[in-house]
């Protein structure tokens, strides 16, 4: 049938369905894609005059990068955000999971609530939270107050170098979590109930089931989990530039990400070039972490 | 029996405090939302009133934002962006899908390891170039802007229409799909692209409702590319006037809440009427 089929195709036909979204591609994602590893051996600007030409500049931009204290403080930052959001989302995302897939009366209605930040869009989340973390009086401040009996010490949340960080990680979980949380519970359901049943007549406790069934056959979601909440927390840019764009933030190098300065030298300073080498730094950073998660994965294929 | 009770109890005393944690700032963005008195709503904001509307509670912030804003003007920016993006999208996408799960062609596998290598690139790491390309594009631009793509709508919307996680998505589908009704409709002689339109695509509900609550979602938030080519109010999407809002001073806590209520109500709905649909996309987006 197939073949049959095939052979009075007009040859023309699969590449006529094909073209519109590979001439979309081939424009917007591999032509820039490849004109950033070119661009980033070149001088290039945004508005280009005929009196400065363009040049090729080997590795300069590579060697200014490496001598540039703002894309290592930018870099800190990242790794800073991923060493903490990744544990900590995705502990609480499964935490999550395994408390909707309770049969409670109330089950569905947690698991819409704990979901519904995700649908709130990123820069109002920061806009919300940022009055939530106003110094002195703001409620965050006198919430911690309060569970503290008076020991806490107010702090300026955004204008301190310190704290506005751990901030930024707080409401990001907050409106992230829900999403990882679905995931997590997928991989629950798809566990065969037996399983537990068995350990029930085991006498296993609800802690040895957790860690001797759930974890291991939820294993492939968990690296799953893992690996998008690093990439996600090298992409960290909304929240980040909302907030610092509001004039009453902390100084830009305690908070600034790589894409947030890639952003700054590629458009606010013109310089092309320079950020196209950022770019091809940070896609390595994201490709080597994505190759991370298949070896992972076909590890345990293999097994 | 007691004990299992007992835990039951506590499980549920435990969920309903996380939903405390996920439900208070969007309760504290509605009631600030509704304050028009700001000195009255910087004395509530740090108690437990702050969750509780205010007796002088009014229409009065909303009122500010559209007169004092450009809301109106953003949303229906983002509303036409996002729609057109998505919608097209979902064409495309599922239309180079079709391609590559029912023809035999040379370079096939080839673009199918082209499209699945491409998931992995992410927008941000084209951005910059993406931006000189747009500047020197020639096409569209009214002869007004030197700039070429800059400050428009078609530069926020043509390069997010292809997107190969989606292409993967229908792909994925597609060589799942049974066959038979699209090699009948050969045999009666209907055309590919009829055959594409109206018993394909149809029956592929279900993907293109997961890749239209993907693709809204990313878009709808979207801050680094507006940030970078659009300038001033005309062309402005949502994520960006809120910033832009947000920036002004004297700062008007009342007024950034109300815009933020505006902002936030249309996706909130969309979720609680297709609540079912975004758990499902969630899902599919882990089937990497």
């Amino acid at each position: 049938m197939q073949s049959r089929a095939s052979l009075s195709t007009p040859r023309i036909t699969p590449w006529l369905f094909a073209s519109p979204a590979l001439l979309l591609l081939g424009l917007f994602l591999i032509a820039p894609f490849v004109l950033a590893l070119v661009l980033s051996f070149t001088d290039q600007r945004l508005v280009t005059s005929d009196q400065l030409p363009t040049e090729f500049v080997g590795l300069r931009n590579y060697e200014r990068l490496w001598e540039d204290e703002s894309f290592w403080a930018a870099l800190q930052n990242n790794l800073w955000f991923a060493a903490w959001v990744v544990p900590l989302q995705s502990a609480l995302a499964l935490g999550l999971a395994v408390l909707v897939n309770q049969k409670l009366t109330l089950s569905r209605v947690f698991r819409s609530i704990y979901f519904m930040p995700v649908a709130v869009t990123m820069s109002v989340v920061a806009v919300i939270w940022s009055l939530l973390y106003a110094p002195d009086a703001g409620l965050i401040n006198r919430f911690l107050q309060l569970i503290s009996a008076g020991a806490f010490q107010p702090v300026d949340w955004l204008r301190d170098p310190q704290w506005v960080l751990p901030a930024i990680l707080l409401l990001s979980i907050w409106q992230g979590v829900g999403f990882q949380m679905l995931i997590f519970l997928a991989g629950l359901q798809s566990i065969n109930p037996d399983l537990y049943e068995a350990a029930n007549l085991d006498n296993a406790s609800a802690w040895q089931q957790f860690l001797y069934i759930t974890l291991p056959l939820l294993k492939s979601s968990i690296v799953f989990v893992l690996i998008t909440t690093t990439i996600y927390a090298f992409q960290l840019y909304t929240q980040v530039q909302v907030i610092s764009s509001s004039g009453t933030s902390a100084p830009i190098d305690s908070m600034r990400t790589i894409v947030m300065l890639m952003v700054h030298e590629g458009f606010k300073s013109g310089k092309i070039g320079y950020a196209s080498a950022i770019s091809v730094v940070f896609f390595l950073i994201v490709f080597t972490i994505s190759m991370l998660q298949r070896f992972v994965l076909k590890d345990k294929a293999a097994a | 029996m007691t004990t299992s009770r007992f835990k039951t109890l506590l499980l549920l005393l435990l969920g309903l405090l996380l939903c405390a944690f996920f439900l208070f700032p969007l309760v504290f963005m509605l009631v600030a939302a509704f304050n028009p008195d700001e000195l009255d709503l910087l004395k509530n904001m740090s108690g437990i009133a702050a969750f509780w509307p205010s007796a002088n509670s009014s229409l009065e912030n909303f009122r500010d934002v559209f007169e004092r804003s450009t809301f109106l003007r953003s949303f229906f920016n983002s509303l036409l962006i996002v729609t057109l993006t998505v919608s097209l999208g979902i064409v495309c996408n599922s239309m180079l899908a079709y391609s590559l799960a029912r023809f035999h062609f040379k370079g096939q596998g080839f673009l199918l390891s082209l499209i699945i290598g491409l998931i992995i690139i992410p927008f941000e790491a084209v951005a910059a170039p993406l931006l000189l390309l747009v500047n020197q594009l020639p096409w569209f631009s009214d002869g007004q802007w030197s700039l070429g793509w800059l400050n428009s709508y078609h530069v926020q919307i043509l390069p997010f229409i292809a997107h190969a996680f989606s292409v993967y998505l229908f792909y994925q589908f597609f060589i799942a799909l049974p066959k038979d009704l699209e090699e009948a409709a050969l045999l009666d002689g209907a055309s590919y692209w009829r055959i594409y339109w109206s018993i394909v695509l149809p029956l592929c509900k279900p993907v293109i409702a997961t890749v239209a609550v993907l693709q809204f979602l990313a878009r709808w938030g979207e801050l680094l590319w507006p940030v970078m080519v659009v300038r001033g109010d005309e062309f402005a999407t949502l994520p960006l006037a809120m910033q832009t809002f947000f920036g002004q001073f004297p700062r008007q806590w009342g007024d950034i809440m109300a815009f933020a209520t505006l902002a936030t109500a249309p996706t909130l709905l969309v979720f609680i009427a297709f609540q079912r649909w975004f758990v499902k996309s969630a899902i599919a987006s882990g089937i990497k």
